[in-house]
């Protein structure tokens, strides 16, 4: 029952996501919004439910499943994708680079600013 | 015998329990391959699944539309995982509160310059305006991704297949980055991973420790939000 209850909480944390995102008109997708309101929800309770973390558990221990069916949509874009090969696997791959050390260098930078590295001394490093 | 079987396969093919076998078969295997491999990054599970998929489909003449009449299913998942990384946002909160002036500038920054960067590469290297439009959310969640997509008027599915392109060369190049950089740090290298391949990096991320895991999850659900707030107005000075 627990998975139950955590996939019922996570579906009903969607559908307000969903409906206050399309009454509003917002920008950002329902998913995030009930993402977000699940958070504020654990944030005031401060309560550890045991049937959430099971159901989180459960779907996120599979996530790479979840993105195969649109991963195969791949197949309607090949020729769009063969054909503009360049800009696509170049802006694709030097994105994910630029971003990925900008990331780490600004994090790792801050960290030591503000001698926040108290966790990395723990890790044993 | 053989009017049988073909009446057979007739029937299954176009039953959604095809789609939803199918996609659960070659993901098994998939998965079964990867932990043999010890987690190699080129065996990414995704994209081993994609290949079968793909191969089986184009070998036995089925459409697109008629696999995700099944695949659907677990599609519709992504909607409810979403919102499942609420639950381990909370469970970092102490972190969280530490680490949340370097985290959200980490984000910031690397949303800013890592989609400026791909949009311009691709402008310069000759891309359409349609594949300019698409590739912006490539680093966020695919259901997020396509939503944008959408509303700054990109092509949503093929935001689909440029997002799930991302992910799975953002899980494959990881290793070498932080190697290159000298990351140590969990949590560091989960914010990057999430930030730069969402959900595919944080599954990447999940096999390489909890803790990085847990991180990009967070900079994956993050990201997406922020996304969502700065992508209009990069897109409204871009173009």
């Amino acid at each position: 029952m627990t998975f139950l209850n955590g996939f019922m909480i996570l579906l009903i944390f969607q559908l307000l996501g969903e409906s206050i995102s399309h009454q509003l008109e917002l920008f950002i997708p329902g998913p995030v919004i009930g993402m977000m309101l699940l958070f504020l929800l654990l944030l005031m309770s401060r309560k550890h439910f045991i049937s959430l973390e099971n159901a989180s558990g459960v779907l996120l221990s599979h996530l790479s499943l979840l993105f195969v069916p649109a991963g195969v949509g791949l197949m309607q874009h090949l020729d769009k994708m063969y054909s503009e090969w360049l800009p696509i696997f170049a802006g694709i791959l030097l994105g994910a680079i630029i971003s990925m050390v900008v990331s780490i260098a600004v994090m790792t930078l801050l960290i030591k600013l503000l001698k926040l590295n108290n966790h990395e001394a723990k890790d044993g490093d | 015998m053989e009017t049988n079987v073909s009446e057979i396969w007739v029937y299954l093919s176009s039953s959604p329990l095809f789609g939803l076998t199918l996609t659960l078969v070659a993901y098994c295997i998939a998965h079964g391959i990867y932990t043999h491999s010890g987690g190699h990054p080129l065996c990414n599970p995704v994209l081993l699944s994609i290949i079968m998929i793909i191969t089986v489909l184009v070998l036995t003449n089925i459409e697109y539309p008629h696999y995700f009449a099944g695949a659907q299913y677990i599609h519709f998942l992504l909607g409810p995982v979403t919102v499942a990384l609420g639950y381990p946002l909370y469970r970092q909160l102490t972190k969280l509160k530490q680490l949340w002036l370097p985290i959200s500038a980490a984000l910031i920054s690397g949303i800013i310059v890592g989609t400026i960067s791909s949009i311009l590469l691709v402008r310069w290297l000759g891309g359409s305006i349609e594949v300019q439009l698409s590739i912006a959310p490539k680093s966020v969640t695919a259901p997020v991704a396509m939503g944008i997509a959408e509303k700054i008027g990109g092509l949503a599915s093929l935001t689909a297949a440029l997002v799930i392109t991302t992910g799975i060369i953002g899980a494959l190049i990881c290793t070498i980055i932080f190697k290159v950089m000298r990351t140590k740090d969990d949590s560091i290298k989960g914010i990057a991973l999430g930030l730069s391949a969402h959900g595919i990096g944080t599954a990447r991320a999940f096999y390489l420790s909890k803790e990085m895991g847990a991180f990009s999850g967070l900079a994956m659900a993050l990201s997406a939000l922020l996304t969502a707030l700065i992508l209009p107005c990069l897109i409204s000075y871009l173009f």
